[in-house]
């Protein structure tokens, strides 16, 4: 606005003050607009648009300079345009038997402790709504606390705990038996993983059962069915949304995880995430990374899809 | 199932309370150990707090990720509230599918691809438009923006959906015009979720690493960044001081904040119980 303030203006009112009025009128008149425009808009340059840069980074060719990629279009003369596409980054990543075996080991991994996850979080969930009133949201807060202190940190205590001279091994020695290797093995980044998404698991699950029609197992057991039969045929069935929704809680984003394979696992344990990102900082070749992202992005969009369409039905189906 | 408390449900709670528990209470109690070798009991002492206070580095970290954390809350607390009026409230509009996605999809994506997909568009930007010149706060803060929104949109629409409408439908039948009814009676009604929504955007934007890690700068270490740098090589006792403090903070505050809502709810009961009388 360089226009001074007092330049020519009908009866004392401001340039400032007009567009006050006129901001304001905007406001008034076409909020609903405005609404929907500016997180919408947020979203496709800062969400939507980028991927379709990683996409276009993923089909060219890497060489030294900066950015470290070819062009996807080239002008060689007066309007004639040279498009560059090549599939080798994926066809690297398919005969490779190292990105192959890594995403395997990382689908092995995050399947493994959504498992853990469930056969842990289940009872947890069970136990906490099963109890009185108070008691439920002390247990509660006790679960949902670690969501606010630093994941990173958590982590890291477990380094402490793991460590050939550490918490478990001087049990194990004063046992009187030999310290076994658990620090930088898949066991530790095992225990990592469902340390720090098992609350991811019992927060679904909890407020799944929560709605459950309790009574429905008071009539099975007046019937005279067995626990194990209640359990089977009614208890886990109705669970089953909350089980979904934990589960794809867990194994989504434990499959991309990075930080505990490389704090628990070091090199020992390959996962995708790690991958990518060694790719992208320590070898720079970002049309690899960028295909490696999209490969992982592949192999995630269908249970990403499951858990929107779980997620939009609980938001709006109220 | 009534009196009856069974054994193994309680016990499987028992274990896992102690085992979200028991390595923060051991980060705790070797943070005062004296011996460099953190977990090696040397003797208790507090000189990794003083050396820890006297670290130039770390107060830079902890100002640069506060700073990052609050511009991040605010923006992401509007962003996120007009996203989630817009979904609750507008009914069906063009694009309602691929906005709801967009909205949603960042609450699941790997942060790994999140961190990439949003430094290489920072860098075409840069190369396009000149714009943003240098990576540090900026950049953090819109990428933290971007996946903050989605989590206060998510508590807002669910809010808004648990919310009667007979209030602001009230207001409209008294003559109030939509943004009226808006500002006056829905953001208010909001308040409280958007105040949750402001929490959680604040501490998602303390705790992150990748992202943060990818689209930084030279310069612009946050505190996630520093503690990973200094930890990737083993344990170090400074750190266990650190996160001593921060389960400190964090624990005093969820305490306080679960307390007062606590509070809260049993007037509301006690209210409600009493109107019930009353009638």
């Amino acid at each position: 606005m360089s226009v001074p303030a007092e330049t020519v203006l009908p009866a004392g009112q401001s340039l400032g003050f007009r567009l006050r009025r006129r901001l304001l009128y905007l406001v008034q008149h076409h909020w609903r607009g405005l609404v929907l425009v500016i997180p919408f808009g947020w979203l496709l340059i800062f969400f939507l648009a980028p991927f379709f840069i990683v996409l276009k980074i993923s089909v060219a060719e890497a060489i030294i300079a900066s950015p470290p990629f070819t062009p996807m279009i080239d002008w060689v003369s007066d309007g004639i345009m040279h498009v560059r596409i090549v599939i080798d980054n994926y066809a690297y990543l398919w005969e490779d038997d190292l990105y192959v075996n890594t995403y395997l080991n990382s689908i092995k991994i995050s399947t493994i402790s959504t498992i853990l996850c469930l056969l842990l979080g289940y009872p947890i969930a069970y136990a906490i709504v099963r109890s009185s009133h108070t008691t439920k949201h002390i247990l509660l807060m006790l679960i949902i606390l670690p969501f606010w202190t630093s994941f990173l940190l958590r982590v890291y205590a477990w380094m402490g705990i793991l460590a050939d001279q550490g918490l478990i091994n001087d049990f194990i020695r004063w046992l009187g038996y030999e310290p076994i290797r658990l620090l930088y093995t898949q066991t530790a980044v095992y225990i990592g993983i469902v340390y720090t998404y098992v609350p991811f698991m019992i927060l679904p699950l909890y407020a799944n059962m929560e709605k459950l029609d309790w009574e429905l197992l008071e009539a099975a057991a007046d019937l005279g069915a067995r626990p194990m039969t209640t359990f089977f045929t009614i208890t886990l069935p109705m669970t089953l949304p909350g089980i979904i929704a934990g589960s794809l809680l867990v194994f989504i984003p434990a499959t991309g995880e990075y930080v505990i394979p490389d704090l628990l696992g070091g090199g020992n344990v390959l996962m995708i995430g790690r991958v990518l990102y060694n790719e992208f900082n320590a070898n720079v070749d970002w049309p690899v990374a960028s295909a490696v992202a999209i490969a992982l992005l592949l192999v995630l969009v269908l249970p990403m899809m499951l858990y929107q369409h779980i997620q939009g039905k609980q938001v709006e189906g109220k | 199932m009534n009196g009856k408390r069974p054994v193994f449900l309680w016990s499987v709670l028992i274990f896992g309370i102690a085992f979200l528990y028991v390595p923060m209470l051991l980060l705790v109690i070797y943070s005062f150990n004296s011996s460099r070798i953190v977990p090696i009991w040397g003797g208790f002492s507090t000189k990794w707090y003083g050396e820890l206070f006297d670290s130039p580095e770390i107060w830079e970290a902890v100002s640069l990720s506060l700073k990052i954390a609050t511009v991040n809350a605010c923006f992401a607390t509007i962003l996120g509230t007009l996203a989630g009026l817009a979904l609750v409230r507008f009914g069906r509009f063009k694009g309602r599918t691929l906005f709801s996605g967009m909205i949603s999809a960042p609450l699941v994506m790997p942060e790994v691809i999140t961190g990439l997909s949003l430094l290489l568009l920072f860098i075409t930007m840069q190369e396009f438009i000149g714009w943003p010149d240098q990576r540090g706060f900026t950049t953090i803060t819109i990428a933290h923006i971007t996946f903050s929104m989605a989590y206060v949109a998510v508590i807002i629409q669910s809010r808004l959906s648990g919310m009667a409408q007979d209030l602001e439908e009230a207001a409209q039948d008294l003559g109030a015009k939509p943004f009226r009814v808006l500002t006056d009676i829905t953001l208010p009604l909001l308040a409280p979720g958007m105040l949750a929504g402001w929490l959680l955007s604040f501490t998602l934007s303390l705790d992150d690493l990748i992202i943060a890690s990818f689209v930084t700068g030279p310069g612009a270490v946050t505190l996630p960044i520093l503690i990973y740098s200094r930890v990737k090589l083993g344990l170090r006792p400074d750190i266990n001081a650190l996160a001593t403090i921060i389960i400190l903070v964090v624990a005093i505050g969820v305490i306080v904040a679960g307390y007062i809502m606590l509070r809260q709810q049993k007037q509301r009961e006690r209210e409600q119980s009493m109107t019930a009388n009353e009638s």
